[in-house]
């Protein structure tokens, strides 16, 4: 679990580069922190992994204070760093062993980890190569390999997919997914949106240092973007005229052979509406919700963060 | 501990295969390693044939011990990067950040990398020594006796601990490996005046004397671990503190500490000098004390052992009496001869190089000539005995009118300035090096500027128009 209250870090006396950070991630639960580069999520994760002490705030990872118990921090958790960070002469194999034997692996697990991970990232022929020589993909695959290699209770992964082909990426996505559903608690840093939408239960969008959103896909839709809207298609044109909308139900836009709604309840609200379509006699051939991405959610909440005009 | 060896060693050996692997280390090294001694053995051949030729058995006896403690040196100077590199050059690749975020030690991991540091080098100087006591065996040149040779390689193993410490602490401190490079002349040089004054020891010294030298290179090594260790901080490799020179932050600090909370002189002198002296109690009761060591040993050093040298007869010392008597006279204008200001100049300038040598030897070379200093004035007072003055007399008349100002102000500067070192030395829990060492010298600045000048002044003063007039007042008591 992590949980922060108030974090901060301050630099030079004069420039905070996190400022009042408050979050909560609990166990199986992937939250991804998104934000422009120098926003402030990199300094946050390293008060998380105890490299950097808070100036204000405190957090707590996997049961234990960042300030208190750096060591047992540093023990529990997995981190996926900006850069990968690889001993360029040491071959895949001598690299995960060298941090297995830093995080007091026994000979035996650092085998079946080492072998397990290098199996699982598709880089077993290449265990015995010296990573310099490996593809940026497969550097990227070892460094998260290192990340996992002592099974921890929490995971900080910065861009974890990036420089990887589709495939890999599909994996390294399968396994985050995978570790989710064994109780890890994860962040993911990225800027890769779609990314985020696919594996994140909660997303933080953070700017200056400051939160500026936090919660749900579904949530920072409605706070952003409001409510969510419904386009009605007919099979030939279709003349609603005075149209008895249900509460919470207004008509955004038309076209001859489509209507669009938006819904303050669609639970609710959706059924009456598809009743009163119909008894219409309308050519109704589909009704859905228009689809709202994160990368949306995101533009606009920068947007309005820069006070610039969003442009759909 | 068992556990800390083995993380030692893990960061080491980790080090070392990183090392041993890139030919563009190992082979210039082995290259240089071996090359040199060849080199150094014509060398030895040349000085040999050109000493027998024109005599200079001297250097001769000793040109052995000479070269072997410089080939030892040579493969340390260039293995430094090795050292210098060890931080820096992990965070400028990028590696540094998944090891710092292990849960290794930072003891841990800066041991291993101090380890690695020195034992490279080493073993580039014990090899380059053993292929040239192996090629100079078959030279007509004395060998060097196994004392001997044992004293040079201790001394060798000195100075790769002093130089390997100090690389790694401007590694921990400096923000690229081209600032680091270039910091690295402040090992190198400071170790090659050093090895010259070793040098000078080995030529006319006795062999013994070398003990001093590895004594003095081992404390200033362990000092350097110590600075190391104590600055030593996760957040100092990453954070941005470290990027940036920011004068005016500099200025605002040192402004803080050395004003205080006072806001006028007044406030100043009874707030923060009490408060400065309070800080400063530990300090100055080791300084007074072993100013009292060096000062009442130098004294009983001198009644003892200068008879011995030098035949004191009664008709000697009425002599020595009798010139003191008609010298003084000259004492009537001495503020002509030396205005009160250049001698405050001085003793202020004295203080001052107190301070800098401190700095560099993190208050040891600051205090030893200190105590050389009292030391002195015992060994005055020793003579004066000897020549049938009464010491006490001397003491009192000569040198306590000015002395209760000048000395109190020299106490306070040598115990603040051995402060600024052992600050250096002590973790200091959210400061940088930088920071620690600027707190520090604004520290001694509040104590030199509130006390030592105005003391300083007040003594030259007492120096010039008062002691002279008791010296001959109170000399026909002598």
């Amino acid at each position: 679990m992590i949980e922060t209250h108030d974090l901060s870090k301050q630099y030079n006396s004069d420039f905070w580069a996190v400022d009042g950070v408050t979050l909560n991630v609990q166990p199986g639960r992937i939250l991804a922190l998104l934000g422009q580069n120098g926003a402030g999520k990199t300094t946050t994760v390293r008060m998380l992994t105890a490299l950097l002490v808070p100036t204000r705030g405190w957090a707590r990872v996997a049961g234990y204070d960042v300030t208190k118990n750096p060591q047992e921090i540093r023990s529990s958790v997995g981190v996926l760093t900006e850069q990968h960070g690889l001993y360029m002469r040491m071959t895949g194999n001598e690299y995960l062993d060298f941090f297995g034997k830093v995080y007091g692996l026994s000979p035996k697990t650092r085998k079946s980890r080492s072998d397990y991970l290098l199996e699982y990232f598709g880089l077993s022929e290449a265990a015995k190569r010296r990573s310099g020589e490996y593809s940026k993909g497969m550097k990227q695959k070892l460094a998260l390999a290192r990340a996992l290699i002592h099974d921890p209770s929490v995971l900080l992964l910065d861009e974890p997919t990036s420089a990887m082909d589709p495939e890999s990426s599909r994996l390294v996505r399968d396994e985050i997914a995978r570790l989710r559903s064994s109780q890890r608690t994860i962040i993911i840093c990225t800027h890769n949106l779609a990314e985020a939408e696919a594996l994140a239960d909660h997303i933080a969008i953070i700017y200056r240092g400051k939160i500026l959103l936090n919660g749900t896909l579904e949530e920072l839709k409605r706070t952003v973007l409001g409510p969510v809207e419904y386009e009605a298609k007919f099979a030939e044109a279709f003349d609603a005229g005075e149209l008895d909308l249900p509460e919470g139900v207004a008509l955004v836009s038309r076209s001859g052979t489509s209507l669009r709604f938006r819904i303050e309840a669609p639970h609710v609200a959706n059924p009456k509406l598809v009743h009163a379509l119909t008894s219409r006699n309308a050519p109704l051939i589909s009704f859905q919700e228009v689809p709202r991405k994160l990368e949306q959610v995101y533009l606009k909440t920068m947007a309005d963060a820069q006070g610039v005009a969003y442009a759909a | 501990m068992r556990r800390d060896f083995e993380a030692i060693w893990m960061v080491a050996r980790r080090e070392f295969l990183d090392q041993f692997r890139d030919w563009r280390i190992v082979v210039p090294m082995l290259l240089l390693v071996t090359l040199f001694p060849f080199i150094a053995d014509d060398t030895t051949r040349q000085a040999v044939n050109f000493m027998n030729r024109f005599g200079g058995d001297l250097i001769l006896d000793n040109l052995v011990p000479f070269v072997v403690l410089v080939i030892g040196f040579f493969p340390l100077s260039f293995t430094l990067v090795v050292a210098l590199e060890s931080f820096v050059g992990e965070k400028e690749r990028g590696t540094i950040e998944p090891l710092l975020s292990s849960p290794l030690e930072d003891s841990q991991m800066y041991l291993g990398k101090l380890l690695v540091g020195i034992i490279t080098p080493l073993v580039f100087s014990y090899g380059s020594i053993g292929i040239y006591l192996a090629l100079i065996s078959r030279r007509p040149v004395e060998f060097p006796g196994p004392y001997m040779l044992a004293l040079i390689l201790l001394l060798t193993f000195a100075h790769a601990v002093l130089m390997v410490s100090s690389a790694i602490v401007i590694s921990v401190q400096a923000t690229t490996i081209r600032a680091a490079n270039l910091l690295a002349s402040f090992v190198v040089v400071p170790v090659a005046f050093l090895l010259q004054g070793e040098t000078i020891l080995i030529f006319w010294g006795n062999e013994d004397v070398l003990w001093f030298a590895i004594a003095a290179v081992t404390l200033l090594a362990g000092l350097l671990v110590r600075l190391g260790l104590a600055h030593f901080r996760r957040e100092y490799l990453l954070g941005r503190e470290i990027d940036t020179l920011n004068f005016k932050w500099i200025w605002r600090r040192f402004k803080e500490r050395f004003v205080g909370e006072a806001r006028s002189v007044l406030k100043w002198y009874s707030i923060e000098i009490p408060r400065s002296l309070r800080e400063l109690k530990q300090s100055l009761m080791i300084v007074t004390g072993l100013a009292l060591v060096a000062g009442v040993a130098s004294y009983f050093w001198v009644v003892v052992n200068v008879p011995s040298y030098i035949d004191l007869t009664p008709e000697m010392k009425s002599e020595i009496r009798t010139l003191v008597s008609e010298n003084l006279s000259s004492l009537d204008n001495l503020g002509e001869q030396l205005p009160a200001p250049v001698l405050f100049l001085h003793n202020a300038r004295t203080t001052v190089v107190f301070l800098l040598l401190g700095l560099v030897s993190f208050g040891t070379l600051g205090l030893t000539l200190f105590l050389a200093n009292i030391g002195l004035v015992g060994g005055v007072l020793g003579a004066a005995n000897l020549v049938g003055f009464s010491p006490l007399l001397a003491f009192v008349s000569g040198i306590l009118p000015h002395g209760i100002f000048e000395l109190t102000a020299v106490f306070l500067a040598t115990a603040a300035m051995l402060k600024v070192g052992a600050q250096l030395v002590t973790p200091q829990p959210e400061k940088s090096l930088g920071e620690t060492l600027l707190l520090s010298l604004a520290d001694w600045f509040r104590v030199f500027v509130g006390l030592v000048l105005p003391l300083l002044a007040v003594a030259a003063l007492v120096e010039i128009y008062v002691t002279p007039a008791l010296i001959q007042l109170a000399f026909p008591y002598f």
